[in-house]
């Protein structure tokens, strides 16, 4: 018996999207601090700032290849595999992806072309601005691609009618809190993934005490960046719980593998839940209140646990709670090691463990991104729609055996992808900058 | 019925600029292997349309977009429909773009040959399978009432989708040859030249053929006769199809050019004007088929969409056009000597 038409939709879409995501927060990190660097070269003068322009924007346009050529399956993949879907939502869901096409997407792709064969056309200034403008507009496109995906979670300012959900607010869409704070915090996370690439690229070769300036001046511009967005990050992050309980209560309970009901509802910081008897099977470290506290600010408020729903509207317990409590311990350390990077951050040469720490950390903030996505979208379930439309009713009426190949050609041609571009970017990496100086 | 028949045609606009973009980068594509003798030459060929293709392709993400916004039961249908063929079409768009990207990043022969092949197969893949399911549904598609198709990739492989599949490809060809012959010169040059004098009258026999086929495997021609105004666009799409040919003889290449993509957005019309107001129609009944008008969104979400198209549209456009200009004149060797060049 081969796996069904949903289960491989939903394994086909999953790969799609995570792999993109390796390489979307980078795009939209880097895209502003390669333009802060220009920025600083047309003002200062200083060939170093163009030499870090050059540096880091080669890695940023290996990455951006693999980022938009991986963007495009997405879109078309609505109709492919989630048809029904599609027709169901797609007076809503549809504009926002055709708004982000039309207003920012063109204006990224158009102008990364500009920035990459301009150099001798345009003048210093105008380079720069081009460089400004691609990381506005792929700040936008995160804006309109974050709202399309808050609807998924907390459906807004539509009415049914024929059969389908119709627009009738388009403001409630647009401005809704879930999709504020939700495009807050992914941002803040890709910033903080750039700037962890910055610093431990930088430690690499400050480790092995090559072209010091050089990348002392990109760890300390990184450093800048990575404290501010760890710490919003997480700051958001707690806004979103509060959002989340009071949107999508199976998600959150599950989040924090609470079962029961309860007032002064802890955080545990290790549950392992038992889906089939419906608890937890072990519980280590109960913060009583704790949870009330965190999302209704009152230790006495009463929180939904799991058990409060039918068993076919809760997400998979297990993933969900891993993958919040593996986030969350991430954000905790983020802040913790660009804490680190102030102290240490006039000898940081003379630091070879505090490099180490942050050439290996720089796949954390990918492991959170994706942890990040896992919470939200796994948490969502049983429904593609919370509350309106379950994922088992949104796929296409196509053939098991036509999904099976597309998701065995996606496994392989993204599987030699990935590597072939990660292994471009370590090597461009490693390479270091073009023309040496002392340090 | 305005608001959906607007979009209709703007549904048709989008995509015929999508193939008039990024037709010239397909044609090039498909070329490559052929008249890109030496690397030097390969390199000329890519940097040709290096800093353009990727806003060309946007134009593709924009008629997908506005297919689901507009009409979200055609997308539904049409996508799942054509599953493998699209699944093959976009996993041919990934191996193009990142070949541009990756080709010149190693020095090794090996490396630059492989995706040396990307570049072609992701090129010619598209031209190839976009003509063969438009021409599909120029014939009509076999969905039945609820949207669902009852055929395999095989299905559309028929010998009308093939003719179309067959058109589009020559089609991008010499709109490539054209593009190169602008941007290249000496013996390159001259072989784009030579590719445009040998491909241009293969394509006029099969556009001919096309339209002669058209009569008996669709019944696009009911716009038409019922109202003879239309065939304007059947005669300005052939008449531009001449204009090549006169273009080129005169040497002026960029003439050429523009009288290629003209032909490409008649030819796109073409199919169009004698669709509508279907846009994806049932071969097994009429009643089945996706109409402007049975499968459009609402009136409201069409309204905020025609406005976003229409305020960033000509915009989306201005700046193309400034890219281009930007970087119109040939191609040296002093402009691969630069590190960004692909």
């Amino acid at each position: 018996m081969l796996m069904d038409v949903v289960l491989l939709s939903r394994l086909q879409f999953a790969a799609a999207t995570m792999f993109h995501f390796l390489f979307v927060p980078f795009t939209l990190g880097l895209s502003f601090l390669v333009a802060y660097m220009e920025t600083q070269y047309v003002k200062t003068g200083d060939e170093t700032y163009l030499r870090m322009t050059k540096f880091w924007g080669k890695l940023f346009l290996i990455n951006f290849a693999l980022g938009v050529v991986t963007g495009i399956t997405l879109e078309f993949q609505f109709g492919t595999n989630w048809s029904r879907y599609s027709a169901y939502v797609g007076d809503i869901f549809g504009s926002l992806l055709a708004i982000e096409a039309t207003t920012s997407f063109f204006l990224e792709s158009t102008l990364i072309g500009i920035w990459i064969f301009g150099w001798k056309k345009l003048s210093k200034k105008a380079h720069a601005t081009v460089m400004w403008l691609v990381a506005i507009a792929s700040t936008f496109s995160a804006v309109w691609i974050l709202i399309a995906n808050a609807w998924m979670q907390n459906p807004v300012g539509f009415t049914i009618r024929e059969g389908r959900a119709e627009l009738v607010d388009f403001a409630a869409v647009l401005f809704q809190k879930y999709a504020i704070f939700k495009f807050l915090h992914t941002v803040s996370a890709a910033y903080v993934l750039s700037a962890f690439f910055v610093m431990g690229v930088s430690a690499y070769h400050l480790l092995k005490k090559q072209n010091i300036d050089f990348f002392k001046r990109s760890f300390r511009i990184a450093l800048v960046f990575g404290t501010i967005f760890s710490v919003i990050v997480v700051v958001v992050g707690d806004i979103n719980g509060v959002i989340v309980a009071e949107k999508q209560p199976t998600k959150l309970a599950a989040m924090e593998s609470l079962w029961e009901t309860t007032t002064r509802a802890p955080v545990y910081l290790f549950a392992l839940p038992d889906e089939e008897n419906e608890k937890n099977s072990i519980e280590i470290g109960a913060l009583p209140g704790m949870l009330s506290f965190l999302v209704f600010h009152d230790i006495d408020a009463e929180v939904q646990g799991l058990n409060a729903f039918p068993k076919d509207e809760r997400p998979p317990v297990l993933i969900t709670s891993f993958a919040f409590k593996g986030m969350v311990g991430l954000g905790f350390y983020f802040i913790l090691a660009t804490v680190l990077g102030w102290l240490k951050r006039d000898r940081l040469v003379e630091s070879p463990m505090y490099l180490k720490l942050m050439l290996l950390s720089i796949p954390l903030p990918y492991l959170a991104c994706e942890l990040g996505w896992v919470v939200a979208e796994v948490g969502r379930q049983p429904w593609i729609v919370y509350g309106l439309m379950k994922t088992s009713d949104a796929v296409s009426p196509i053939a098991t055996s036509q999904v099976l190949t597309s998701l065995i050609a996606f496994i392989l041609v993204y599987g030699l992808l990935g590597v072939t571009g990660f292994y471009l970017i370590a090597k461009n990496a490693r390479k270091g900058p073009e023309v040496e100086t002392g340090s | 019925m305005v608001l959906q028949t607007i979009w209709f045609f703007l549904w048709g606009l989008l995509w015929a600029i999508f193939f008039m973009t990024d037709g010239f980068d397909f044609g090039i594509g498909t070329l490559y292997p052929f008249l890109g003798k030496t690397d030097q030459d390969k390199r000329i060929m890519i940097n040709a349309i290096g800093p353009l293709w990727d806003g060309n392709e946007v134009w593709l993400i924009t008629a997908g977009g506005v297919t689901f916004a507009a009409f979200p039961l055609v997308y539904s249908v049409m996508f799942s429909s054509l599953y493998s063929a699209l699944m093959l079409i976009l996993f041919a768009l990934i191996l193009r773009g990142v070949s541009f990207e990756f080709r010149g990043k190693v020095d090794n022969p090996v490396w630059r040959k492989v995706w040396d092949s990307c570049i072609f197969i992701g090129s010619f893949t598209p031209a190839l399978l976009f003509g063969v399911a438009f021409a599909n549904i120029f014939q009509g598609i076999p969905i039945d009432h609820n949207g669902i198709y009852h055929g395999t990739l095989f299905t559309l492989l028929n010998p009308y989708g093939l003719l179309g599949g067959i058109l589009f490809v020559l089609l991008f060809l010499v709109h490539g040859a054209l593009w190169l012959t602008i941007k290249s010169e000496g013996e390159l040059h001259e072989r784009a030249v030579s590719a445009v004098n040998k491909l241009w009258p293969i394509l006029l026999v099969v556009t001919v053929a096309f339209l002669i086929a058209s009569k008996f495997s669709t019944r696009l021609y009911e716009n038409y006769i019922a109202h003879p105004i239309f065939f304007s666009v059947i005669l300005i799409t052939v008449l531009a199809l001449l204009g090549v040919k006169f273009f080129i003889s005169k040497k002026t290449f960029f003439k050429a050019w523009f009288a290629s993509a003209l032909t490409i957005v008649g030819a796109t019309f073409f199919g169009v004007v004698g669709l509508y107001p279907n846009l994806f129609p049932s071969s097994l009944s009429p009643k089945y088929s996706l109409t402007a008008f049975n499968a459009s969104s609402s009136p409201l979400t069409l309204k905020i969409m025609l406005i976003v198209v229409i305020l960033f549209i000509p915009v989306v456009i201005g700046y193309q056009i400034w890219a281009y200009h930007l970087f119109k004149g040939k191609i040296t060797a002093d402009d691969l000597a630069h590190e960004e060049a692909y």
